[in-house]
């Protein structure tokens, strides 16, 4: 019974996650809105997992492994990035031109 | 209840994430989320979710995420990074259209041919105990995808690794 | 099984192929060796005898063993699209026959003529490669058994007049005036090719042969139908027979070499109009509104005509005229629907029209020469330069004169007969319609004129003082055999024409009897009583001679002065001189506002406004433009490339929301 409000509460949480991925230059803040929104699809897999069966529970176990995997080597682009530029506002990091 | 304090909390902590300049306030107010949805996932009894959660979410990769804001000395207080106005409107307009399209997809009551009885997951857990519960399907059904996910993480750190060295 | 199978009109192709070859070796010929004369003679001419001989031959078996419909040989199929099949075909008939025989006669004695005339020229290849691919195409428009392969013919020979009008194209005069010709014959085309299509579309057959069988069920009679396919082939007419209000090529068309003039804007092309109606007579029969409009129009001609040729000082422009004004003649003939009395006509017409042609054409060559020798560049065709030659050119004075009694309509040479029975029909049909009778009063009056001006001509150009000058007398002689020896023979045939269908024999008319019959359930009796036909007779006679007398009392030629010194023509006499001035009319009112539709609108407007500017120019903007689109794309923002892919992604979702 808790299943509507739980997904009503993902959709918020993902979208505000787009919208912080549209509003915000900063590539580490851009990251953590990615973050926000893998976490609203892993509250829709257990919303859902209480009505379908255990395997939601399962999928999510993977799910925050891969983010794991994802944040660490993204942030080491990131580092990298700030080593060659000097900053991470994306405005300025345009070396995917032409 | 307790439900709609913790989806309260987590989508205001959520919206202050996103909002604020600085970047360890973003980074902050988004471990409150995440500490919060942790609580709704008891409420779904998912228990042992939550807990792995608020450990490896919540307490490695947010960590990791300060460790790099620190590193790179972002910490300061510097011109925002917020987009101006026309990036505002575009945002505030692109948000409001998914979050519109997602409400207007729902489903909110799964296929008959997939439900379950009421309370089945519940009683699984009170039963044989919230690890075990999930144990079993992960180490039976979905031991290669397990085994895989040791691989990928294997991967990871190694290109994290090499991606981060001040010279190869 | 025709009577005709298996006999000489089995080869009545050979006739068309050999002036063909002729062509071709000629046009040869004028590439690779143009000085070639005599090869280029003995080709061009022995093509056209040998087609000629042809010609007799089939006559012969046609006259042995008379068909009671036309013998159609096909040679190969040409169009089998659906429901229409025309075949390459060709068909000998009486009517056919006629037409063949003064084709390829009076070629054959054009070409003998031209030899001598073209001698000096040196385009004489080229001459006669065209002149062969003329009779050619004359004779598949005069042998073709369908409406398609006489149109085949029908542009031919309109393009060959062309390539003859304007031989010495360095002239620009010359050269336009080919281009008017082929122009202003087009538009008659257009007529003729709707007169196809209505054909086709209610008759379904192109074939003479079935359309002829089925007319007479498949189409009501004076119905709204069967007038406009008579009205549209005859606006082909029109054009091809230089009638009003499309004539004016044929005066401007003088600018060709003469023997041109002789053979096609006197005996043969032109006459191509009267034929085609001569071998519909049964659609301009069932429409009794075309064949009235037929009439009307071609005594009009007549006699509009014949007034212009009164002032015209240009030997050549009052021939061209005079042909005209008979076609007039010939296409009131056919429209009371008196057709063997048009083609009797026609017949006529071509030896001493022809004739006078050459005729004319000597006295030109010969003054050429005159003017050669003494070096002046005085107009070697305007009357005034003449005068007097009858005592230089004595042979081509007479049979000059032959013709000029012949085409005035004095018994018992042809042109009297043949006119005579023209007019005869005409005043019989206004006994009971009296627009007829209008007609026929048209006619009077411009055999008189005819008469008129034709004795002008022969008073300016042979009697009289010489006015040529005394350096050239000395070299005025009579022309060579080579061109008057055909002139003596049309002599003898303008002569003895008239035998062709004297007036109670009638051979000619029952000759053409299986062909005119079907007609006649749709006609009034148009044979005159004998009474009254003998008072017409008469009549005519008097009017010629009447024209005569009086050209001879009126016109001084002593008083004529050459043209630089002659004082400007004044009043009425001016108005004809310029021809009533329609040349310009039509400039005025078609040609320049054509023009300007053109210029204005269709060049810069449409052309280079429109489709230069949106459909070229557009879409090489409209691709730089996708470019530019293309390239702002990728500014490597990666903030850009988020914003779409949230808007694909919001995009994607929608469609589920159906």
């Amino acid at each position: 019974m808790l299943l509507g409000p739980s997904l009503a509460v993902s959709a918020i949480l993902f979208s505000l996650g787009v919208v912080g991925v549209l509003l915000r230059r900063n590539a580490i803040v851009i990251f953590m809105c990615i973050e926000l929104m893998l976490n609203a699809v892993n509250l829709t897999f257990v919303a859902l997992s209480q009505q379908i069966g255990l395997d939601g529970q399962v999928f999510v176990f993977f799910v925050m492994t891969v983010a794991a995997a994802e944040a660490a080597v993204g942030l080491a682009i990131v580092i990298a990035l700030y080593r060659h530029r000097d900053t991470v506002n994306l405005q300025n990091i345009n070396l995917l031109r032409g | 209840m307790l439900f709609w304090l913790f989806a309260g909390v987590a989508m205001g902590s959520a919206l202050l994430c996103i909002t604020r300049k600085s970047p360890v306030a973003s980074a902050l107010w988004l471990v409150n989320t995440l500490f919060n949805l942790a609580g709704i996932y008891v409420l779904l009894d998912a228990h042992f979710i939550a807990a792995v959660q608020v450990l490896v979410y919540a307490g490695a990769i947010m960590v990791l995420f300060l460790f790099v804001i620190m590193l790179l000395n972002l910490g300061r207080e510097g011109p925002s990074d917020i987009k101006g106005p026309w990036g505002k409107v575009i945002a505030l307009i692109g948000g409001l259209v998914l979050v519109g399209e997602l409400i207007a997809l729902r489903r909110v009551t799964p296929p008959f041919s997939l439900q379950l009885p009421p309370g089945t997951v519940a009683n699984s857990v009170a039963a044989r105990g919230a690890v075990r519960v999930v144990a079993e399907p992960l180490f039976q059904g979905y031991l290669v995808p397990f085994e895989i996910t040791s691989v990928l993480l294997l991967a990871a750190i190694v290109g994290a690794v090499v991606l981060a060295k001040r010279r190869l | 099984m025709s009577p005709l199978a298996g006999t000489a009109a089995d080869w009545v192709g050979l006739a068309i192929l050999l002036p063909f070859a002729g062509f071709l070796v000629n046009g040869a010929l004028a590439f690779f060796r143009p000085r070639a004369r005599r090869a280029v003679s003995i080709v061009g001419v022995g093509s056209v005898a040998a087609a000629f001989a042809v010609a007799v031959a089939v006559f012969f078996a046609v006259r042995a063993a008379p068909p009671a419909a036309p013998y159609v040989k096909t040679l190969w199929s040409w169009i089998p699209v659906g429901d229409l099949s025309v075949g390459a075909a060709l068909q000998v008939d009486q009517l056919s026959v006629v037409m063949l025989l003064v084709v390829t006669g009076v070629s054959s004695l054009i070409h003998l003529f031209s030899v001598g005339y073209m001698h000096e020229d040196p385009g004489y290849a080229r001459y006669f490669a065209y002149l062969n691919l003329f009779v050619a195409f004359m004779l598949v428009l005069v042998l073709g058994a369908s409406f398609p392969v006489m149109f085949i013919g029908w542009e031919g020979v309109g393009l060959c007049s062309y390539l003859l009008i304007g031989f010495w194209f360095e002239e620009k005069e010359k050269a336009d005036a080919g281009l008017k010709a082929f122009l202003v014959n087009r538009i008659g085309d257009v007529g003729f090719l709707i007169a196809m299509f209505l054909i086709f579309s209610h008759l379904g057959t192109l074939d003479f042969r079935e359309t002829f069988a089925r007319a007479p069920q498949g189409l009501a009679a004076g119905g709204g139908t069967v007038t406009a396919i008579a009205l549209f082939l005859f606006m082909g007419c029109v054009g091809k027979s230089a009638q009003i209000p499309l004539y004016v090529w044929l005066p401007d068309a003088m600018a060709g070499p003469t023997p041109v003039s002789a053979l096609i804007h006197a005996a043969t092309m032109v006459t191509a109009g009267v034929y085609l109606v001569a071998r519909t007579n049964l659609l301009f029969a069932m429409a009794p509104v075309a064949s009235a409009v037929v009439a009307g129009v071609g005594a009009l001609t007549a006699l509009f005509a014949a007034t212009i040729g009164l002032k015209q000082w240009d030997i050549k422009k009052v021939l061209a005229y005079s042909t005209v004004s008979q076609l007039g003649y010939m296409f009131v003939g056919v429209g009371v629907g008196a057709y063997a009395a048009g083609m009797f006509h026609l017949v006529t017409h071509a030896f001493f029209k022809a004739l006078l042609f050459l005729g004319a054409g000597s006295v030109i060559h010969v003054m050429h020469q005159a003017y050669h020798h003494s070096h002046r560049h005085a107009d070697a065709q305007d009357m005034r330069n003449m005068g007097g030659l009858a005592t230089y050119m004595p042979w081509t004075s007479r049979v000059m004169w032959v013709a000029t009694l012949a085409i005035a309509g004095i018994p018992p040479l042809a042109g009297f007969f043949s006119k005579d029975e023209i007019l005869g029909a005409a005043f019989t049909r206004g006994a009971s319609q009296p627009f007829y009778l209008i007609v026929w009063l048209f006619g009077i009056v411009a055999a008189f004129l005819t008469a008129f001006y034709m004795a002008r001509l022969m008073l300016y150009t042979f009697h009289g003082p010489n006015r040529t000058g005394d350096l050239e007398r000395p070299h005025l002689r009579e022309a060579p055999w080579v061109m008057t020896g055909p002139l003596v023979v049309l002599a003898a045939l303008t002569v003895l024409g008239g035998a062709i269908n004297l007036p109670e024999v009638g051979a000619l008319h029952r000759w053409l009897e299986p062909l005119t019959a079907q007609s006649a359930a749709f006609l009034p009796d148009l044979a005159p009583t004998t009474g009254v036909e003998i008072g017409l007779m008469v009549a005519a006679a008097l009017i010629g001679v009447a024209g005569l007398w009086l050209a001879s009392r009126v016109l001084k030629p002593e008083a004529l002065l050459p043209p630089d010194r002659a004082p400007r023509e004044t009043g009425f006499a001016k108005l004809l001189l310029e021809k009533y001035r329609v040349d310009e009319l039509y400039d005025r009112f078609i040609v320049q506002p054509l023009l300007w539709l053109s210029r204005v609108v269709l060049w810069k407007g449409l052309d280079a406004g429109v489709i230069d500017t949106a459909g070229v120019n557009g879409s090489a903007a409209l691709a730089r433009g996708l470019g530019w689109i293309g390239s702002r794309l990728q500014s490597g923002q990666v903030g850009t490339y988020v914003v779409c892919f949230v808007i694909g992604a919001v995009a994607v979702l929608a469609t589920l929301l159906k």
